[in-house]
């Protein structure tokens, strides 16, 4: 009875340390509620596909896939194509995923090929491959474009008259989806003055009674998340999401049963690395910017570290994981540097803490899966003797 | 199917099969019919799994250069090449492993990779994958093929929730549910189950042949064998022994064929005892579970004077694939004591578990003082010695000098071998472990180079024969060691037994001796206790003859058991 209590408090240890800290953060920081709505529905839009991107490969036993940043990677490259060629707005992103998705599906069987050799590691290699990757990417992009690869557009190259600038302004697609269907909340009397500045006709209005403030929605941006949701739910129903859900829990099994378990892993991580392009290049959209070099360096690690928190473990995520991981993992973001300038003086403070939480959060999660798992083993060792000692 | 009267299901002509010029099956010849249940029984090592191998394509036969002799399926020569292709012949196997995925349901389990599809427009675009699974018409196939075994499980069931037996009924309606099953091939089902489960597959199992599957089914208990099946087939060092009806076999008939009659004759002419009251003494050995007091006692007058040296007290070990449940027995100063049994049994487990090696639970007292159990230090520091089955791994180190391995331990726990001040600085003692191992060299005749040599490449027999030099250096008052002969020559064998001998002649110490080989222990050891699944069955004195060690290695005990109540 207590030992289930304690299963119950260890499994959702995380989330709940992260509401309690968001608890005393959010008055400290003094931020007004629509504020902190309106940073929350950005950073949902503009985080949640890249984390979603992570729960097939976990559901196929490959655990938390550090190698999505090859995704992002390819995602960038198709960006920087676009913007070398001027094209702007919505078929500017479609043509930037059209140019990433061959890059990523190559570089998502390059990924799965090597991970098929290096079973029961995955986490650690594709952690390195992705280091290996980032080599050959800025080797692309520093020395090959604008040298071999045409690049034209001067803005783009460096001084020297080749390699990519370090920041590319994504001005022809910054914020495109997200303002594709214009959509603000507010309260009736807000609507009203809203009305008369812009005029009628071009927004969804909703107006909410007791609302505060005016919240600009990015519509079209959760439309296509709550698709991505609603291809993970049917995924999941198919014949080969069981093959993976199999596969996940007993590989040798999964094989003397007749499934092809290489390649079903070889395509878990390929629409992984591919979900993972659109993901970097919805993201990019949101932020305006793409820092050639920098860019897709933290997007693995603040996406898994946002996924742990949202209660999921290395073996185990659900899309409910990352909507809760999302939001307490940017509320954090949000609120911590401001509450530690309230509180101590420095906005510094939240920010070394938000670092800091991420790593660690890795770090605990990683070490609460091993735990978990050599319990597993001692209590399957323990039915195996069979007695009571 | 009128051919069917004619043509077996399947007929094996001349089969046999070599590893590495290591034979282990030759000239396996039979045939099975539809709706048959054959038994197919033997030692470990007999080659049972060897033959279930090439029978069901595993790789491990084309792998080794394949097999002689050719298999007929409806009279037509088939060659399996992968475990695929048996099944798509219609051949199902069981395997003594459980092969089921523990978070998913019996349902998803029995219908593994077989999933009934909703057809769909994007199947024809990529491939039959993409289809979403039509979770009712597998959830009634699932309750069809449990229920054609008499049980009831639910088929939402997760298999982490059942209990052991019920997961052996989920293996065998997943090969049931396979439509085109016709050979279903049985190895070990019941050794999980409890005695009530094991009758309610039997009864199962006969139903299923009635409905025209062939079965072949293994196990180690001769008494469900001969109830269940029709025709039993021994095999003994790879040759096919008897292929008789089951009707014209006693179980203690079988044994006697496994076990081999050849040894038999040297001491029992007849296959019976002719002697009554050693048939009923027999019988209560085999009745008394975990140790047979009256056998004990009676060859203990002997030595009566001598201390136990060694009593052992519901020891659980938790070693993996030899599980040790609930062992007791005692071992007198001076004596040899010999633990065998099959494979797996957990024989190997009960000297690990002694040493502190695997998690381990019960009493173990030394010399009439308790022993701290999961420390090997502790069991070192007690003056016991430990020469491990696995010598490579556990009993060397491969990559250092002869002179390090013999006298590693001794340095280690006893700080011997060694010049300067204890625990402020010390220095290894070259000289001395040279002269040390080079009296073991020429003591035990091991063929090196000289102390300095390394111990990988050394050869099994000599490896051994320095395992033996480590542990006699830490001149132990107990000494335990497991499978001293496995993997080296005959020579060899012989000298490492007869070292073992004399040293416990000469220094009186107390050895215990476990080994597959009956054979061995029972001409080296005073006593033998036998092991059968995590328990002692029964422990006899080496001179009874071979048979009644194979009885209670094939948990005959239990038969024996319940039929003395009754």
């Amino acid at each position: 009875m207590i030992r289930k209590l304690f299963d119950i408090i260890a499994g959702h240890a995380v989330p709940a340390v992260f509401i309690i800290i968001s608890a005393f953060a959010i008055p400290l920081s003094g931020f007004s509620a629509s504020y902190l709505v309106q940073e929350l529905l950005t950073r949902i839009g503009r985080n949640s596909f890249l984390i979603l991107s992570l729960l097939i490969p976990i559901m196929a036993g490959m655990g938390l896939n550090f190698g999505m940043v090859l995704g992002a990677m390819a995602g960038q490259i198709g960006l920087i194509f676009i913007c070398d060629w001027g094209i702007v707005g919505i078929p500017g992103m479609v043509l930037a995923c059209l140019i990433g998705t061959p890059i990523a599906i190559v570089l998502g069987i390059f990924c799965g090929m090597i991970l098929n050799r290096a079973k029961g590691r995955e986490m650690v290699t594709s952690y390195i491959l992705g280091f290996f990757i980032n080599g050959v990417y800025q080797m692309t992009v520093l020395y090959l474009m604008g040298w071999i690869i045409p690049i034209t557009n001067p803005a783009l190259l460096l001084s020297r008259g080749y390699g990519v600038r370090n920041a590319v302004s994504l001005s022809g697609i910054r914020a495109v989806l997200d303002n594709l269907i214009p959509t603000v909340i507010t309260n009736p009397e807000g609507a009203k003055q809203f009305l008369n500045i812009n005029g009628a006709g071009s927004f969804i209005l909703v107006q909410l009674p007791f609302f505060d403030g005016a919240i600009r929605l990015p519509l079209a941006t959760f439309v296509i998340i709550g698709l991505f949701c609603l291809f993970i739910v049917w995924f999941r129903k198919t014949k080969l999401g069981q093959d993976m859900r199999a596969i996940g829990q007993n590989q040798s099994v999964a094989d003397s049963a007749g499934i092809p378990v290489n390649r079903t892993r070889i395509i878990a991580i390929v629409i992984s690395t591919v979900l993972a392009c659109y993901g970097q290049i919805i993201y990019l959209q949101n932020m305006g910017t793409l820092n050639t070099y920098n860019s897709h360096d933290q997007a693995g690690m603040f996406s898994i570290a946002a996924l742990l928190i949202g209660g999921a473990s290395v073996s185990k995520a659900s899309i409910t994981n990352v909507f809760v991981g999302v939001i307490l993992f940017h509320l954090m973001f949000i609120v911590a540097p401001m509450a530690g300038k309230n509180l101590i003086g420095e906005a510094q403070i939240g920010e070394y803490f938000r670092v800091f939480v991420s790593y660690g959060i890795i770090a605990i999660a990683l070490v609460l899966h091993a735990w978990k798992r050599n319990r597993e083993r001692e209590a399957a060792r323990r039915s195996l003797r069979g007695g009571e000692n | 199917m009128p051919d069917s009267i004619n043509t077996p299901l399947l007929r094996l002509e001349n089969i046999g099969k070599e590893y590495y010029g290591n034979r282990v099956l030759s000239e396996i010849s039979f045939e099975i019919n539809s709706g048959e249940i054959i038994g197919l029984v033997g030692e470990n090592g007999a080659g049972k799994s060897t033959l279930l191998n090439i029978l069901f394509g595993m790789p491990v036969i084309n792998s080794t250069g394949g097999h002689e002799g050719n298999l007929y399926l409806d009279g037509k020569k088939v060659n399996f090449n992968s475990p695929n292709q048996a099944l798509a012949a219609g051949i199902g196997m069981v395997h003594q492993e459980f092969s089921l995925i523990p978070g998913f349901t019996a349902t998803e389990n029995i219908l593994l990779n077989r999933e009934v599809l909703n057809g769909s427009l994007m199947s024809y675009v990529f491939s039959d994958r993409v289809s979403t699974l039509d979770r009712d018409a597998m959830r009634q196939r699932a309750s069809a093929a449990i229920s054609t075994l008499g049980v009831h499980i639910s088929p939402d069931m997760l298999i982490n929730e059942m209990p052991v037996g019920y997961k052996q009924f989920i293996e065998i309606a997943r090969e049931i549910d396979r439509k085109n099953t016709r050979l279903l091939f049985l190895d070990e089902p019941t050794a999980v189950l409890t005695e009530q489960e094991a009758e309610i597959l039997l009864i199962a199992l006969k139903k299923l042949a009635k409905s025209g599957i062939a079965i072949v089914f293994i196990s180690h208990r001769l008494s469900e064998v001969k109830e269940l099946c029709d025709r039993i087939l021994v095999l003994r060092d790879g040759k096919l022994i008897t292929d008789e009806s089951a009707e014209n076999l006693t179980t203690r008939q079988i044994a006697t064929l496994m076990v081999g009659r050849e040894s038999l004759r040297k001491e029992e002419p007849v296959e019976i005892p002719e002697n009554p009251v050693e048939e009923v003494n027999v019988d209560e050995t085999l009745g008394v579970a975990p140790a047979g007091d009256d056998v004990e006692t009676k060859m203990l007058k002997k030595k009566k004077k001598k201390k136990p040296a060694l009593r052992v007290e519901h020891l659980w070990v938790d070693m993996p694939g030899e599980t040790v449940r609930d062992v007791s027995f005692e071992v007198q100063k001076g004596e040899i004591f010999g633990i065998g049994g099959l494979a797996g049994h957990g024989k190997l487990g009960i000297p690990n578990g002694i040493m502190g090696l695997y998690p381990a639970g019960g009493k173990v007292k030394l010399f009439g003082k308790k022993l701290a159990l999961n420390k090997p230090r502790a069991a070192l520091n007690r003056k016991m010695a430990f020469v491990s089955e696995d010598r490579r791994g556990v009993g060397l180190l491969l990559d250092e000098p002869l002179d390090w391995n013999i006298t590693f331990t001794a340095m280690q726990t006893q700080g011997r071998f060694l010049f300067g001040i204890p625990f402020i600085f010390q220095m290894r003692n070259e000289l001395a472990m040279a002269n040390e191992t080079k009296k073991f060299i020429e003591a035990l005749e091991i063929k090196c180079t000289g102390p300095k040599q390394k111990a990988g490449e050394l050869s099994g027999g000599n490896q051994q024969k320095v395992c033996l030099a480590k542990a006699f250096v830490l001149r132990p008052d107990i000494l335990l060691i497991c499978e001293p002969t496995r993997g080296i020559d005959i020579g060899a064998k012989t000298l490492v037994l007869d070292t073992l001998k004399q040293y416990n002649k000469e220094n009186g110490t107390t050895i215990i001796v476990t080994s597959s080989e009956l054979e061995e222990l029972r001409s080296v050891c005073d006593r033998v206790a036998i092991v059968d699944e995590g328990k002692i069955a029964g422990i006899l004195p080496a001179s009874r003859p071979a048979e009644e060690f194979g009885m209670l290695m094939m948990g005959e005990k239990m038969r024996a058991a319940s039929a003395a109540t009754e």
